[in-house]
């Protein structure tokens, strides 16, 4: 029996280093190590983090050069018994859809760790927290044994609500909370679908298993594999967030210290949409088909009703939370649209969103280190005082409408190419979001740093700015802001030179997403037409690799 | 599905020929270790507290040791004319139970010196109920069970008015023994029927009886809902939890910790056995009952824990809410269903024993400090205690990677095994609601700020922010369950290796 399954599974290389258990472990070994440094030395804690998180993307760039492009399949694969009774297993795999999600996650912890330089409360645990969270994260990405991802997925969720919850501004409680128990309550109908997925697997091959490859082929009646859908759908739902489970966001985001909203908009939603392609469409392919289109209206809603949303935001930071809402949106439309183009779209705009909109949230978090507000329209006349902070809060922001040259161009343009094919109205209302992008981008970027100085003199005090946690920084006057300094510069400047680099030479992305959406896309759509596929790099897709689930 | 569980003997087995007394070995050392304790306490007025201590713990360890000889036990299955099973399920039970109560010694002994109690009666109660504990879990007779339930139970009644100048402690003793004199009644009704129905006491027997008979079972239906009754008090399943806040509250902490985790323990060794053994041929008539018992005590327990502003309230309510839990893993009445409420009963008693010993230690001096405000900033005062406190937290919500999620996942995995995905619905969304109370003491005691000023909150608590003030035996007494949440959340196999032969109920 075991053979049988292992004979399903991906061909183990037993002559490397199982890097993939060393990328996802190492910041948990990390924060082991922090646990015993005293607790004073603080400088220390965050020399110690850095340290890890610059180590963990080490390793996550050794499985990048692992990585084989243009191979269908899970790759790197780690495996080893973990619960014998239950057949619960510690599996590990990378195709291209995780490769990329797992380096972005590693290549911003180190930004995080910077930019939360400034904090002076509780060094230690935040870092722990931090470490914790990276592991979870990348675990996420990588596990294929279904339990051991809702263990990860799971673990991930009290970190992230440590980090809102001790580290925001004023209303982090409620934000916590709200985010544990949202997302808690969605996961909820997850694991059962998981173990209901086990005991399928033990009626159909004789053994229950929580093994992806082996639950791929499972052969499901359609109204079955149609609740099931709903189950897993609930959960990454709202995790992505689509439109009416996103409340949760907005406020997470905006109350959350800066690394937070980093690692939330950047990392952790992706969980979600990864969530989506991995799971939904890679075990239910008829049943997502058949709820299609209504994830699509769901998505070209969330498109819409995002950005119109963040158009009318007075609060910096909620503005980028919601326009995280519309990305996500396009994201799922990308995946739902069930094209090639499509889905490495959506996967590309992942990357580019935890990219852009991670750098936004890191500039949006610096500024208010030095103005004590996020209201714009107690903010204006910037780009005089701090010039560099304005160029580069520029460079993002178009990179976040899709200027081309710049990464979110490549994604964007994927989805919609991908979505036309399909539906021209789905494309079109995508199109009405990429305009409202840059109408609500370019208008916050110009009450910030454009018109008449608003912040004068120390009347910030007087307003009662609200006291943040890291808040050591002066509110002098506005002449008095310091500009860029090089922290910051080491924060930011990796960000923009990735987002420029995918902007102008997106191929070696492409290339390794390609195979994995190929893989994805023919399992929900078993009769690809030849002008629905677009490659950059020859795929031989390993024959019938799922069994549609109808 | 009932081969797992074991064949059915002939009949009750009566060893001819000699009494065999090794299987209750370590009720023997019990007892006697207590009586010691007594003896010397009388003997020696101008006793040593620590002396008394060390010697239960000393009986507690013996006991242990005996107890895992009898892993490897050749002779037959049941000894003593069919009274007491000698099998691999006592004893993982009589370990978990005695790791319980070596705990609550400890836990115990800063106590007594803290609020000054310390009178000598309290170790030899203590070890008494231990001993009940151990018993009801390799009792094959109804009328064992019901021998050892009074034995713990009247021990328990004791324990909780302990400080009995203390109003509260006094009033919960009271409504304690007047709760569980009723659900003994019950009890004792149901033998009674049972007795009636089958002409017999002995599960083996009782399962026997049925399995030939035809016709109406009326008598034997009564009987199983009156034990089910019976059992439901002491496990605090709802509707009969009533009494289950009032005696937590009430009693002395670390008697609070002690019977949270033990009762539930032994109580529902007990159910197993009786359940899955006696009334095994009636299982499609009390499996009904105890599913809705079980989504009952999930769903009141978890919502009725958010209204609580007492900690050991709130705790009492989540221990109602994981009776709930359990019962799922009962209800499945598979070889799964056992193994999980077997999981599930070895780490339960690790979070709450735990979590009431961290609320000892945090209320000090005595019964103070009790409201959950006084957990605002925690975090800042003892990170240690703290850090432990989530920990047993997150257990018990069931999050990873602590032992309580496995235990949750295990406990549904054998749910919907069996169909009963409704229920399992239910349990994942009562613990849900659940995360919720245990958040709000994560968010007071990482995110909020000491509601009281320094020196006031010190007179208040009676606990003050040098680590000294935990003491070293009640850190160890709640550092080492929270450790073992943490190994067995990461390496459950290990549980899993050691229930696989456990789990079997041999008669």
């Amino acid at each position: 029996m075991l053979a049988q399954i292992v004979s399903h599974g991906p061909r183990i290389d037993h002559s490397h280093l199982p890097w993939l258990t060393v990328v996802t472990f190492l910041p948990l070994a990390g924060a082991a190590v922090l646990a015993f440094f005293p607790s004073r030395s603080t400088n220390l804690h965050r020399l110690w983090a850095l340290f890890v998180a610059v180590l963990t993307f080490g390793a996550a760039v050794a499985v990048f050069v692992e990585f084989r492009t243009g191979q269908a399949g899970f790759q790197l694969v780690d495996r080893a018994a973990w619960v014998r009774s239950l057949n619960l297993q510690y599996f590990l795999g990378v195709d291209g859809i995780s490769l990329f999600l797992v380096l972005l996650t590693a290549f911003l912890m180190p930004a995080a760790v910077l930019v939360s330089w400034g904090i002076q409360n509780q060094v230690k645990n935040y870092m722990l927290a931090l470490l914790v969270l990276e592991t979870a994260m990348i675990g996420s990405f990588l596990a294929l044994d279904l339990l051991l991802f809702f263990f990860f997925f799971e673990a991930l969720l009290f970190p992230m609500y440590l980090i809102i919850g001790g580290w925001g501004s004023e209303r982090r409680i409620y934000a916590a909370v709200k985010f544990f128990l949202y997302t808690m309550a969605g996961s909820a109908f997850l694991l059962l679908g998981i173990l209901f997925l086990y005991f399928k697997a033990g009626a159909q091959f004789g053994h229950p298993s929580f093994d992806y490859t082996v639950l791929r082929t499972l052969s499901l009646p359609a109204g079955t594999a149609r609740w099931l859908f709903l189950a897993f759908f609930v959960a990454f739902a709202v995790k992505t967030p689509l439109v009416p489970l996103h409340t949760w966001l907005p406020d997470a985001h905006t109350e959350a210290p800066t690394a937070g909203s980093l690692a939330l908009a950047a990392v952790v939603i992706k969980v979600g949409a990864y969530g989506l392609i991995r799971f939904n469409l890679g075990l239910f392919p008829g049943a997502s088909t058949y709820f299609r289109t209504f994830v699509m209206v769901l998505a070209v809603i969330g498109i819409v009703y995002g950005a119109v949303v963040a158009l009318i935001q007075t609060d910096i930071k909620r503005l980028v939370a919601y326009s995280s809402v519309s990305h996500m949106g396009f994201v799922a439309l990308g995946i739902f649209a069930f094209t090639v183009q499509g889905m490495t779209g959506g996967v590309i705009t992942m990357v580019n969103h935890g990219l852009s909109t991670g750098a936004l949230f890191l500039l949006v978090g610096m500024l208010y280190e030095r103005t004590h507000t996020r209201d714009l329209a107690r903010m204006g006349g910037l780009g005089r005082v701090v010039p560099a902070m304005a160029g580069v809060f520029l460079f993002v922001a178009l990179s976040s409408i899709g200027l081309p040259g710049l990464n979110g161009f490549v994604g964007e343009f994927l989805v919609i190419l991908g979505t036309f094919v399909v539906s021209k109205a789905f494309a079109v209302a995508a199109v009405i979001g990429v305009v409202l992008s840059a109408i609500y981008l370019l208008w916050g970027y110009q009450r910030l740093m454009h018109g008449q100085p608003a912040i004068a003199g120390g009347s910030t005090n007087g307003h009662g700015a609200p006291e943040g946690p890291s808040g050591s920084t002066s509110t002098g006057p506005l002449g008095r802001l310091r500009d860029l300094e090089l922290r910051e510069y080491l924060v930011i400047v990796p960000i923009m030179a990735a987002i420029l680099f995918i902007g102008i030479y997106p191929k070696p992305f492409l290339s390794r997403i390609e195979p994995a959406a190929t893989t994805v896309v023919a399992c929900v759509r078993p009769g690809l037409s030849g002008s629905a596929r677009f490659t950059y790099v020859p795929v031989s897709l390993p024959p019938a690799s799922c069994r549609s689930g109808r | 599905m009932l081969s797992v569980l074991g064949q059915v003997s002939g009949g009750p087995a009566v060893a001819h020929g000699k009494l065999l007394f090794r299987p209750i070995g370590p009720e023997l050392i019990l007892v006697g270790v207590a009586l010691a304790v007594m003896l010397l306490d009388a003997g020696y007025p101008e006793r040593h507290h620590a002396t008394l201590a060390l010697l239960s713990l000393a009986g507690l360890a013996a006991a242990a040791a005996y107890s895992l000889s009898l892993w490897s036990w050749t002779g037959p299955t049941t000894v003593l004319g069919g009274m007491v099973a000698a099998d691999r399920f006592t004893v993982f039970f009589r370990l978990v139970i005695l790791g319980v109560a070596a705990l609550a010694v400890l836990l115990s002994y800063q106590y007594l010196e803290r609020a000054d109690e310390v009178r000598g009666e309290y170790y030899p109660l203590l070890l008494f109920a231990t001993a009940g504990m151990t018993l009801i879990t390799a009792a094959a007779d109804l009328i064992v069970v019901f021998l050892a339930l009074e034995v713990l139970s009247l021990s328990l009644y004791l324990l909780t008015g302990f400080s009995f100048r203390r109003l509260a402690s006094a009033e919960a003793s009271m409504k304690y023994f007047l709760l569980g004199a009723f659900s003994s009644a019950f009890f004792l009704y149901g033998i009674a029927l049972a007795y009636g129905a089958t002409g017999t006491t002995n599960l083996a027997g009782i399962a026997h009886g049925l399995t030939g008979q035809v016709g109406p079972l009326s008598l034997a239906l009564a009987a199983s809902g009156l034990l089910a009754v019976g059992f439901g008090f002491k496990v605090a399943a709802v509707p009969f939890h009533m009494w289950a806040p009032d005696a937590y509250q009430g009693a002395p902490t670390c008697v609070t910790a002690f019977m949270s985790a033990g009762t539930k323990v032994a109580a529902f060794a007990a159910f197993l056995r009786v359940f899955d053994v006696a009334f095994s041929p009636l299982i499609w008539d009390w499996k009904p009952f105890v599913w809705i018992l079980a989504a009952l005590t999930m769903v009141v327990g978890s919502v009725l824990a958010i209204a609580q502003s007492d900690v050991k309230r709130m705790l009492a309510y989540s221990s109602v809410a994981h009776a709930g839990f359990i019962l799922v893993g009962v209800t499945a009445a598979s070889h799964a269903g056992i193994q999980a409420a077997m999981f599930y009963l070895a780490v339960y008693p690790a979070m709450i024993l735990g979590a009431f010993g961290v609320v000892m230690v945090v209320s000090g001096r005595g019964e103070r400090g009790l409201t959950l405000s006084s957990y605002a900033g925690l975090a800042r005062r003892s990170p240690l205690v703290a850090a432990v406190l989530a920990l047993l937290l997150l257990s018990l919500a069931g999050i990873p990677p602590t032992a309580g999620f496995i235990a949750k996942v295990a406990v549904f995995t054998a749910a919907i095994q069996s169909g009963h995905w409704p229920l399992a619905l239910v349990g994942v969304l009562a613990s849900v609601v659940a995360a919720f109370f245990y958040l709000r003491v994560i968010v007071l005691m990482y995110m909020q700020e000491p509601v009281i000023a320094g020196g006031q909150r010190e007179a208040e608590t009676g606990f003050d922010a040098e680590p000294g003030a935990v003491g070293s035996l009640g850190f160890v007494a709640i550092a080492v369950p929270a450790l073992l949440t943490l190994i067995f959340g990461v390496f459950p196999g290990i549980l899993f290796g050691v229930l696989k032969s456990a789990s079997i109920i041999r008669f």
